[in-house]
């Protein structure tokens, strides 16, 4: 002979308070987002839609006091209706709301959460893996990253961050969008030729993803303001046009110990590496002396392919990943180059210069 | 014979081509040679016949200035880079 099915019983949260005090097993039906954002902490966490397949498996014992909550007390309800059926014997309800459970002083776990439902949601697929987690979504939503120049390399940089949630880009450039740009910088458009480039990139970036917060510096890198630019800074993306820009930001960037991720192209040919302050070689390092001018033209002379900055600009933001993330191992120490007309990648080593005037031995650490 | 890349920047003193082919068992062997086939390529990257110093040398992936310099070995097998620093960016 079975013993009847208890009578279902509803509670308040005063109710429910006593209950947990007398020892009831604290049951929440409701779905991990809403556990996520805040929870009993003695509870256990039992979505109601899982009730047929885990009860047995997490209440085994159908004799426990058990009382089931959600977030007003419609799931608690049909979750104990469902318990009493299947052979609990002492399930109580609690209609009320959960802001009623805190205000009566019940316990209440604050979200430990690194990341809101709708970051969740946005970031979904990185945080999936298993080198991101919530962790390292975390670390790109709390970095900032700052890109010189928002052109060629810029665009995709910038685009690509962006979308991924890097929580701070600033922008570097004093230059406004011209026709000529729009063959490969994809962060402009037709309708904004003429506009002041770190604007135009600002409405494009924020259109991908509003929660970016797009800083424009519209100005051009000088010895007198690049530290200051680049102190607020955890990477520099550099994507200058000219080596005076690009030593004048790496002696800077190497007194300031900023990596810098530094990118190039010209006609059909880029090369890219990065630079960790006395942790690897600079760019003094690599490239003691400049080029004359004339075996040093820009894209405006030189010309260049469209989707070349599109290609050494996305292993530029692959190598800003790795290193706010910290993980994988970056191009430090290498320089890679890319053929797009043989569509080769190839790359040499780089190593410290001992008596590199930045970061070489006589150099200030 | 080792291969020798051309820089972009270098290719229209080589006749356009990404890689020439170069003989000699050292770097200044190799580009003595190199010099000689391409008189054009020496005009642009030497100084009083001395290879001028924005040009890096590697021979395969290793720069020849943490080698032996222009005394660094070359293998028939080898490939000898020529590589200029490149700027284009931004604009």
């Amino acid at each position: 002979m079975s013993a009847p099915a208890t009578q279902l019983r509803e509670v308040s949260a005063e109710g429910a308070l006593d209950l947990a005090s007398k020892g009831y097993r604290i049951l929440d039906v409701r779905e991990p987002v809403e556990w996520n954002a805040g929870h009993i902490p003695d509870a256990t966490l039992l979505p109601l839609a899982d009730l047929p397949s885990r009860a047995a498996e997490v209440v085994p014992d159908k004799n426990a006091p058990l009382l089931v909550h959600c977030a007003v007390g419609a799931r608690s309800l049909r979750a104990a209706a469902w318990l009493l059926q299947n052979g609990y014997r002492d399930v109580v309800s609690m209609r009320a709301s959960l802001r009623d459970w805190r205000q009566l002083g019940g316990a209440w776990e604050a979200p430990q959460e690194l990341l809101t439902s709708a970051q969740q949601l946005r970031y979904s697929r990185q945080v999936l893996i298993p080198e991101i987690g919530q962790a390292g979504q975390r670390k790109l939503l709390d970095s900032r990253v700052l890109l010189i120049g928002a052109g060629g390399l810029g665009s995709p940089v910038a685009l690509y961050l962006a979308a991924s949630g890097i929580g701070t880009l600033g922008l570097v450039d004093d230059d406004v969008v011209d026709e000529s740009n729009l063959q490969r910088q994809v962060l402009h458009t037709s309708d904004r030729v003429g506009m002041a480039k770190t604007k135009s990139a600002r409405l494009t970036l924020n259109a991908l993803n509003p929660e970016t917060r797009v800083k424009e510096h519209r100005e051009r890198l000088t010895a007198e303001n690049v530290e200051r630019l680049i102190a607020d800074y955890d990477v520099i993306v550099d994507g200058t046009d000219n080596f005076d820009t690009r030593y004048l930001l790496n002696d800077a960037a190497v007194r300031l110990r900023k990596p810098v991720v530094h990118g190039s192209i010209y006609r059909w040919d880029g090369q890219v590496t990065t630079f960790v302050p006395f942790a690897g070689p600079c760019y003094r390092c690599m490239y003691p002396t400049q080029p004359p001018d004339e075996l040093a033209p820009a894209c405006a002379v030189a010309g260049v392919l469209g989707v070349l900055p599109g290609i050494v600009g996305l292993i530029q933001a692959n190598e800003v990943f790795k290193l706010v993330l910290g993980v994988g191992e970056t191009l430090a120490g290498r320089l890679l180059m890319f053929d797009a007309m043989s569509t080769e990648f190839s790359e040499v080593k780089v190593w410290r210069d001992p008596a590199c005037p930045a970061c070489g031995e006589g150099a200030q650490q | 014979m080792s291969t020798v890349r051309i820089p972009p920047v270098l290719r229209e003193t080589v006749g356009g081509s990404r890689t020439v082919d170069a003989a000699g068992a050292t770097v200044a062997a190799v580009l003595d040679d190199l010099f000689a086939r391409h008189p054009a390529l020496r005009d642009r990257v030497t100084d009083d016949g001395q290879l001028s110093r924005f040009v890096n040398v590697y021979v395969n992936d290793r720069d020849v200035r943490y080698r032996e310099g222009l005394e660094t070995p070359v293998g028939p097998d080898d490939t000898v880079i020529l590589l200029p620093a490149m700027a284009g960016g931004s604009s």
